[in-house]
């Protein structure tokens, strides 16, 4: 198995979208190996025989009737937006400088 | 007289205000007071309504009087988890990424509550995203045991418990992941249900691992527990997860196991979940619990179930993945906490990492990391495809153990509250609190934890039944009777032995 050290723990971090500041990933790198290192253990009885369960208990096909329900009004959500212009969510820019 | 109301269970409570002998109205006073009293010391609450909690207590008053559809526990004031979402009324999660929010809409069960006229005293507090088992990974400090203010009250809903086990609520909502309702309960003395996933609706809760998540009652009484439940459970169109079927009767299984007759009963001990890593006195009372019960007339067998030594590790893995794919809604742009960086172009990405990177706390930073890296291109396969391979071997072993049992039965927790501090710098000693409860989440089966006595250290233990999915009332027949041998015996309810919050002021 491969093992989480600092740099993966950066790499991980930033596919999360979290930023971290050096000394959390000096920590979280010491902690989040131990805790794998634990958890790999999952690979002892995961045989191939062994089907995976991902729901306790699947039901399937869930409908509801299609009809129209009342959406949330629009002032009530934007009043726990960050920032809001014309009945919108404001927003940074999506794209980076480059694009 | 107020003092005396805060002590009675929900169900007395009602059956008084049933009769007149108080009224709504006074009960929530009489709460609002102990709370305004001890909730200093406890720090159960993150938010108390008491102008709401009035308003609707008069309303329930005034339905009462004009003897419109009430339920039993109408009138009865409850408080809720922070992680369940309340119209008009803050919902944190206990993390400073949501704080000072006010969702615009309520959760069904919170629809549930309000529809029946009980009134919401406040929100309770919790580890962050429901991630602990101490409450102390709350962003705005941690709740203290009522047995032990040095303690932790169990967590992820040790505000739940300890407002439940301090008299400031007769009743309250928590949630389960993997064992955040019954380890609370545990630790505090007090009763928790995490009923069979998909009983009570999921729709309104902020969600951490979706296939594990559940919310439940927490009371002092296991026929508390089974009136709310039946009250916020059953089938909710908004929730795809939710169970179609209706409830099995859940009271009248408390009040029928409460007559202590267990004859023809099968309770099955669980030879893993007892042994090492379980504090003496914990085994100590569990064991004298199954000779009561087995005094009762019901029969004891051991079942083995050897993937549950691989249940925390496959829960380790599959709990972050589904909370790091769930917490990404948290991108500082619809709700909640925005933060700029603090140089370079503020684009979305790095808003969002930045937010994110202020927002978080570390359990949670640990969890989304942990749950991003076993999802990640190249690892899938190995952690979380081996994760719910043994989701299935530990289904296969409830199943065989229900072959030999009606019920099965273990310690709720390995020790008793410890001191608060002393597992926050370990996660994995923190995450041992949860390993016999885990098993029933991977599962999806329903489980109780009802106070079985002290241990050496003279500090509250909990007793767990498990029953199969869709059998909750199994678990409310045989906890309540469990309940009523034990209170025999003690002349009295346990949570009459613990120590005056006032006096310790």
């Amino acid at each position: 198995m491969p093992t989480l050290d600092r740099d993966e723990v950066a790499r991980v971090a930033a596919l999360a979208r979290i930023d971290l500041s050096d000394a959390e990933l000096d920590r979280l790198a010491d902690e989040l190996q131990v805790i794998v290192a634990s958890v790999e253990k999952v690979s002892e009885v995961a045989t191939p025989d062994v089907p995976a369960t991902s729901h306790p208990l699947p039901l399937v096909n869930t409908m509801r009737e299609d009809v129209p329900e009342a959406p949330l009004p629009v002032a009530d959500v934007l009043a726990g937006a960050p920032e809001a212009e014309d009945g919108k969510f404001a927003v940074p820019q999506i794209l980076g400088e480059d694009a | 007289m107020s003092a005396e109301l805060t002590r009675r269970s929900a169900a007395e409570l009602a059956a008084l205000l049933a009769s007149g002998e108080t009224s709504s109205v006074e009960l929530t006073q009489a709460h609002l007071e102990r709370i305004a009293e001890v909730d200093g010391e406890v720090a159960a609450f993150l938010h108390v309504d008491a102008e709401g909690a009035l308003a609707q207590a008069a309303e329930a008053d005034r339905r009462r009087a004009a003897g419109e559809d009430v339920r039993e526990l109408t009138g009865v004031p409850i408080a809720v988890k922070d992680v369940v979402v309340t119209r008009g009324l803050p919902t944190t999660a206990g993390s400073k990424i949501l704080e000072g929010w006010v969702p615009p809409y309520d959760a069904t069960l919170v629809e549930r509550i309000k529809a029946a006229g009980l009134p919401i005293l406040g929100k309770t507090n919790m580890d962050e995203f429901a991630m602990g088992s101490s409450t102390e990974f709350s962003a705005f400090g941690p709740t203290r045991n009522p047995w032990d203010l040095t303690r932790i009250p169990g967590g992820s809903g040790g505000g739940s418990a300890a407002a439940v086990a301090a008299f400031e609520a007769p009743l309250a909502i928590g949630t389960d992941t993997g064992g955040s309702i019954r380890q609370p309960g545990a630790v505090t003395g007090t009763v928790g249900v995490k009923p069979t996933y998909g009983g009570i609706s999921r729709y309104g809760l902020i969600a951490m691992a979706s296939s594990l998540d559940q919310a439940g009652p927490v009371t002092r009484t296991v026929l508390d527990s089974a009136l709310l439940h039946e009250l916020v459970g059953g089938h909710d169109p908004r929730d795809a997860t939710s169970l179609p079927e209706e409830l099995p009767a859940l009271a009248q299984a408390a009040r029928e196991g409460a007559a202590g007759d267990l004859s023809g009963v099968r309770i099955g001990v669980i030879t893993e979940l007892d042994g090492d890593g379980y504090q003496e006195g914990v085994r100590a009372r569990f064991h004298e619990s199954v000779e009561l019960l087995r005094g009762a007339g019901a029969e004891i067998v051991e079942v083995s179930c050897p993937s549950f030594d691989y249940a925390l590790a496959a829960y380790y893995l599959i709990m972050p993945a589904e909370a790091s794919s769930n917490l990404a809604k948290f991108d500082g742009m619809r709700f909640g906490l925005r933060v700029e960086p603090s140089e370079g172009p503020v684009t979305a990405e790095r808003v969002m990492a930045a937010t994110r990177g202020a927002g978080f706390g570390d359990e949670v930073k640990r969890r989304i990391i942990l749950g991003t890296y076993a999802l990640s291109a190249g690892y899938y396969d190995a952690y979380y495809g081996s994760a719910q391979k043994v989701r299935t071997l530990i289904q296969r072993d409830f199943a065989a153990a229900f072959d030999k049992a009606d019920v099965l039965v273990s310690p709720t927790a390995p020790t008793t509250a410890f001191p608060l501090g002393s597992k926050l710098d370990d996660p994995l000693a923190m995450y041992l609190n949860d390993v016999a409860t885990i098993p029933a989440n991977l599962a999806g089966v329903p489980g109780i934890s009802v106070p079985n006595g002290l241990a050496e250290d003279g500090l509250p233990t909990g007793f767990q039944v498990l029953a199969p999915a869709r059998a909750d009332d199994r678990v409310y027949r045989v906890g309540a009777a469990l309940e009523a041998l034990l209170e025999a015996s003690w002349g009295g309810r346990l949570l009459d032995r613990a120590p005056d919050l006032e006096e310790s002021k």
